[in-house]
């Protein structure tokens, strides 16, 4: 047994100094050695405002997780899209002049280009787990391919998400197979969460005409259809889960037609920031 | 550091009387040596530490509200994250604070079913409310600033697993405390509706982060024991002082006004004179009637019943792979 001498503590009075220099984030900015054109900046956007605003709902859960470790584990994941949102929408907002706050407080709604998927709230931790199911899956299998975009500020952002991202599908696939074999009612719960999001899936691979002038660029949306399934459905075999059927959601998001669940989630965010036009935080 | 005589460890009339195992205890404790789970303690000891470690490790967690409060609305992208990467912070302190507890013989679950039942305490600190984002800044300066004083003297605490888990948590605390801090300064270079906002929070948490110190040395009735049994090191009024008078130059740095009319240099005693403490605050907080109290219990309470079903799952998930690795 070892019971060497006490470590030397510091003096409290050291621990208490306080530097007054800036905490930031360099590591999750990568930035952009071009400036983006406008039907990029379009795009990033798509990207960078999923990733927002599918954090701003996981952000939520932190203190109210089912357990300790998912309130680390959902504020993990929601820091990482944090990361890969501010990247996106630094890129997004170079070309007018725009910085990543000026894009995440100062844009009304119709403005925003969020896919329902994202919007939808949290509902029960199985509403979360199923929307991060289907939500990672596609980020993980978007980001594998624009790695290889032909524009290198979004393919570097690419390669440092897709590592994240690959966690998050982990994480998601774990807990859809611990829910839907779990007990009678978390099965149900599983079922119930999978079947209220799965009508989102679809809006997710539609090719808008951006798409079109940006060949190479961007990833085609209707080009990730089979790979995401494909990922998705021997999780969904093993935990014994029928793909819903049934409704599907005509989306809109990429054009500013969102859900109703966007409003209010932007009335929150934005809140403090539009109370004090012009100030700094 | 001088380290301070270690009192005690034994009554020498009781010398004659101790077994072996304690009289190795008393040995490592003389020695200022650390105590391992494993090791003989006395019951007193243990229960001292079981108290101290999951009162601790309940601040974190019901600590994680009052910030928790603004992730969805701070005001950057940048704030968000730091915000949230400091209320996970909290989140891995609680869970490193129960494990430790749990060396001690003590199950998580009994802790967090005291919690939730309003039997156990916590920092009477986080009973307050935050209602504004500089509050925020004050929490990490004030709050987290009179932890880190509180806290680094107990790296060197007696029971290993509490000593060793301080010093992960007091690296992050510092971290804590100067982003709480930048926060402010931010705020006090703004407008003048920002410069209101961060002087009035720090108006509302100075006296309570004084408070967390805890009452004066000639009301403290664990202090004595916990220093015997080096689990504490410096005494309340000690670490107050100490937290004082770092925090003055601080404020000024800041331009905020500490809220205390009595607060001057004592050149004769080289430290900074001080007002009185509200203590009838103090006891009525601590009595479970402060702003916020009904309000973090049931917000954790909520978290755990809703969260039943899940852990449910989760257990019979794994009762089932279990007999499936069997079979």
């Amino acid at each position: 047994m070892d019971h060497g001498q006490a470590p030397v503590a510091t003096e409290p009075d050291a621990h208490g100094h306080v530097d007054v220099d800036t905490v930031q984030l360099s590591a999750e900015l990568v930035e952009a050695a071009s400036v983006a054109s406008h039907d990029v900046a379009e795009y990033a956007l798509w990207l960078g405002d999923d990733s927002l605003v599918l954090a701003q709902h996981l952000g939520w859960w932190i203190s109210r997780a089912p357990e300790l470790e998912e309130d680390i584990a959902l504020g993990n994941i929601a820091l990482d899209l944090i990361g890969h949102a501010r990247s996106l929408l630094h890129y997004a907002g170079a070309e007018s002049g725009r910085t990543e706050d000026d894009l995440a407080y100062w844009r009304d709604e119709p403005q925003w280009r969020s896919a329902h998927l994202f919007e939808q709230p949290n509902g029960d931790f199985a509403h979360t787990i199923a929307r991060q199911f289907i939500a990672a899956h596609y980020l993980f299998e978007l980001y594998s391919a624009l790695m290889e975009s032909t524009d290198a500020t979004l393919a570097a952002i690419a390669a440092k998400a897709v590592k994240e991202v690959d966690y998050h599908r982990d994480h998601s696939i774990q807990w859809v197979l611990r829910l839907a074999q779990g007990t009678d009612e978390s099965r149900r719960r599983m079922i119930t969460g999978l079947s209220d999001l799965w009508p989102f899936v679809d809006e997710l691979f539609v090719d808008e005409p951006l798409i079109d002038r940006l060949e190479g660029v961007a990833v085609r949306p209707s080009s990730l259809r089979a790979t995401v399934e494909a990922a998705m459905i021997p999780v969904l075999a093993e935990a014994e889960l029928e793909v819903p059927r049934g409704f599907i959601s005509s989306g809109g998001g990429r054009r500013g037609d969102h859900s109703e669940n966007l409003g209010p989630l932007l009335a929150e965010l934005q809140v403090l920031a539009r109370a004090h036009p012009g100030a700094k935080w | 550091m001088t380290i301070p005589p270690v009192p005690y460890a034994i009554a020498p009339e009781n010398a004659a009387t101790v077994s072996a195992e304690e009289q190795q205890f008393n040995d490592l404790i003389a020695a200022d040596s650390r105590i391992e789970p494993r090791d003989w303690m006395p019951d007193g000891y243990r229960k001292t530490l079981i108290r101290q470690i999951s009162q601790h490790a309940h601040s974190e967690i019901i600590g994680m509200q009052p910030e928790g409060n603004w992730i969805t609305r701070a005001p950057s992208l940048k704030r968000k994250a730091i915000l949230l990467a400091k209320v996970q912070d909290e989140a891995g302190h609680g869970l490193y604070l129960y494990s430790a507890a749990q060396t001690l013989g003590v199950s998580r679950d009994l802790m967090t079913d005291q919690l939730i039942a309003g039997k156990a305490r916590y920092s009477s600190i986080f009973n307050y409310p935050s209602p504004t984002w500089a509050d925020m800044g004050s929490i990490g300066w004030l709050v987290d600033g009179a932890a880190i004083c509180n806290q680094v003297p107990l790296c060197r605490a007696s029971y290993g697993p509490y000593g060793r888990a301080m010093v992960r948590i007091c690296k992050e605390e510092s971290f804590h405390q100067r982003q709480g801090f930048e926060i402010l300064l931010e705020l006090m270079n703004g407008t003048p509706a920002q410069r209101e906002m961060a002087q009035d929070s720090v108006n509302r948490w100075y006296w309570p982060a004084l408070q967390m110190f805890g009452p004066p040395d000639d009301d403290s009735p664990n202090s004595a024991q916990s220093m015997a049994w080096n689990i504490k090191r410096f005494s309340n009024d000690d670490l107050r002082q100490r937290f004082v008078g770092m925090l003055v130059p601080q404020a000024e740095v800041l331009g905020v006004t500490l809220p205390d009319p009595d607060l001057r240099w004592n050149e004769e005693k080289g430290a900074y004179d001080m007002g009185e403490i509200d203590w009838t605050e103090f006891h009525e907080v601590l009595a479970g009637r402060g702003p916020a109290n009904a309000r973090r219990l049931q917000r954790r309470r909520d978290a755990h019943n809703e969260g039943q079903w899940v852990r449910e799952a989760a257990a019979a998930y794994a009762a089932k792979q279990a007999v499936k690795a069997v079979a």
